[in-house]
């Protein structure tokens, strides 16, 4: 198998200390990225550093390393505004994470746009952090909850999008790359449908952001969600970007520390951007294991990245397409680096398992996205998902496990 | 025959396999064995719903011994709630409400009654030594009538 790379995989997986063990005394091959994706050492000692060394309180203190943490914290809000190419590092909110992003848009967003009668506009492909939340603020407001179609290939009805748009939602919150179905759905075309009717757009970047280069305003995306640990980066650290305009017409969601400017017993002051959002301390450390997974990322080239990714895939599908049964749940024409499949009447959580004992760490279930699986009629999936780390042997191990899992099951 | 007494003759079936895969391939044996529930039992009402796979349960009491049948969509899941039934149906239930599961730990199968599995054997365990204690306070009750 001769396969031109576009960068040398055998040093990056030796950046990635998790990727070199044994399961069940078996090399460890990991298909489980669209969870989260295993952190290479400079993020793990950046984290390191910031605790033997660094640590203190940011924002507030006039000493050496308060001073010194508060600079590095605010240069790696730098490098992401730098990252996803946002206008200024106003924009540039720090979260847990997507879910904490959308719980904060549904909540503060909400309060400022949506009133009884009006309605949000969602897709049937959202993970349940893009879902629930505006879903519950709709039944709270006495609001419609929109959901546009999905097809049998798995995409975006988007004649049935148009159609909702026209009920004028005054937010519409989507997702750029499907968790379970891979699909990388048309949000320029779908933020340029949004726009005619001046309606702001959220969009759930959870599975694109180590997927491709992001360029918030070549996209003129209004809110741009993701999580850290999804790039390569810790735990517990995510982004909101937001317009300016937005962020500054928005509400505080939390309240506390850091993010006011004058409190008396008589009434509070907020903070500008983007602190008016950030209340408490922060987490520090993963912030900046974020800013190095960031620097990884573009050492080795987002679109040399997004290239063999698109290798392993069309790799994957094609070896898995020998399997006898196999059945892909979504054909979408643009697919991230994310396959879900069933095979006959193989219920997914029996293959995971023998697969599981395989070494072979893949996802089994919903997926946390149960309105898809009522589309599709079906109770899970089983879910492979690729980073840059994986290789063509690996998907070779892969498929040789599936292979074998379905002559036991059958 | 006791509940210890399946439990321990189960444990002996166990060890002759020598690795997991032939213990997977029994399961699945018994996993596709006939259906272990009425169909009219495999409702809503008798779900038990895990996140992974889903197990049906029913119980009846013939005011001596717990009848127990159950179900799976999964077939592992199905072969391990097989074994439960074996273990625990037909017994009284102070005998039930006296047992454990133990026998799972040793033959190597414990992970599959552990919460973070959410494949449902845990809560069909609960559930089981919930109906004998129903049934138990039912038997009182109509001795003390
Ligand atoms: C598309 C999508 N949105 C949102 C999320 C939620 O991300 P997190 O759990 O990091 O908040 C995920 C994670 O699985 C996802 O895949």
């Amino acid at each position: 198998m001769e396969k031109k790379l576009p960068f040398d995989i055998r040093a990056v997986r030796l950046q990635f200390p998790a990727l070199d063990q044994l399961v069940y005394n078996k090399p460890f091959v990991y298909l489980d990225n669209a969870a989260t994706t295993q952190k290479p050492r400079v993020v793990i000692d950046r984290v390191k550093a910031w605790y033997e060394l660094e640590n203190s309180n940011i924002h507030r203190g006039v000493h050496y390393l308060s001073q010194q943490g508060t600079i590095a914290f605010e240069n790696a809000r730098q490098t992401v505004a730098n990252f996803i190419n946002s206008k200024s590092s106003r924009e540039i909110i720090f979260t847990k994470g997507t879910t904490d992003s959308m719980n904060l848009l549904a909540s503060s967003l909400g309060k400022l746009l949506v009133k009884e009668g009006d309605s949000v506009l969602v897709t049937g492909m959202e993970h349940h952090s893009n879902f629930v939340p505006w879903q519950q603020l709709c039944v709270e407001r006495k609001a419609n909850f929109l959901v546009a179609g999905i097809t049998e290939n798995g995409e975006v009805d988007l004649d049935h999008y148009t159609e909702l748009l026209e009920k004028k939602p005054k937010i519409v919150s989507i997702a750029h790359v499907s968790n379970v179905l891979g699909t990388i759905n048309p949000i320029e075309e779908m933020i340029r449908l949004a726009h005619v009717y001046d309606i702001p757009v959220v969009i759930d970047g959870a599975q694109s952001i180590c997927n491709q280069k992001i360029d918030v305003q070549a996209l003129d995306c209004d809110f741009f969600a993701f999580s850290g640990h999804k790039m390569y980066a810790p735990m517990g650290v995510g982004v909101l970007f937001g317009k300016e305009k937005w962020l500054d017409a928005m509400p505080p969601y939390q309240f506390g520390g850091e993010m006011v400017n004058q409190v008396s017993i008589d009434e509070t002051s907020f903070n500008v951007l983007p602190f008016k959002f950030e209340a408490g301390t922060p987490n520090v450390s993963a912030v900046l294991g974020l800013e190095s997974a960031i620097n990884f990322i573009e050492t080795i080239g987002n679109v040399s990245i997004a290239a063999y990714k698109d290798q392993l895939i069309q790799y994957a599908l094609q070896r898995l397409a020998e399997v006898k049964g196999i059945k892909f749940i979504g054909n979408p024409v643009h697919r991230a680096s994310v396959i879900s499949f069933l095979i006959d009447e193989i219920h997914p959580y029996d293959a995971g398992m023998i697969i599981d004992k395989l070494g072979i760490a893949i996802r089994t279930g919903h997926h946390c996205a149960q309105p898809i699986m009522e589309r599709f009629g079906i109770p899970g999936t089983m879910r492979a998902s690729f980073a840059m780390y994986n290789t063509f042997e690996e998907i070779d191990i892969f498929v040789a496990a599936v292979k074998k899992a379905a002559i036991m099951l059958s | 025959m006791t509940i210890e007494q399946t439990q321990q003759q189960i444990i002996g079936e166990f060890s002759i396999f020598d690795d997991w895969m032939e213990k997977y391939n029994y399961l699945i044996e018994m996993g596709k064995d006939c259906p272990i529930i009425e169909t009219q039992y495999k409702t809503n009402n008798y779900l038990i719903n895990g996140c992974q796979s889903r197990v049906w349960l029913h119980a009846s009491f013939d005011g001596n011994i717990v009848h127990f049948s159950a179900d799976s969509d999964a077939v592992i899941t199905k072969g391990i709630v097989n074994l439960l039934i074996r273990v625990f149906s037909g017994h009284s239930p102070e005998e039930i409400l006296k047992s454990d599961t133990t026998f799972l730990d040793q033959i190597g199968l414990k992970e599959h009654l552990s919460p973070t599995r959410s494949n449902g054997l845990l809560s069909m365990v609960k559930q089981m030594k919930l109906y004998a204690q129903i049934f138990q306070l039912k038997a009182n009750q109509q001795v003390n009538e």
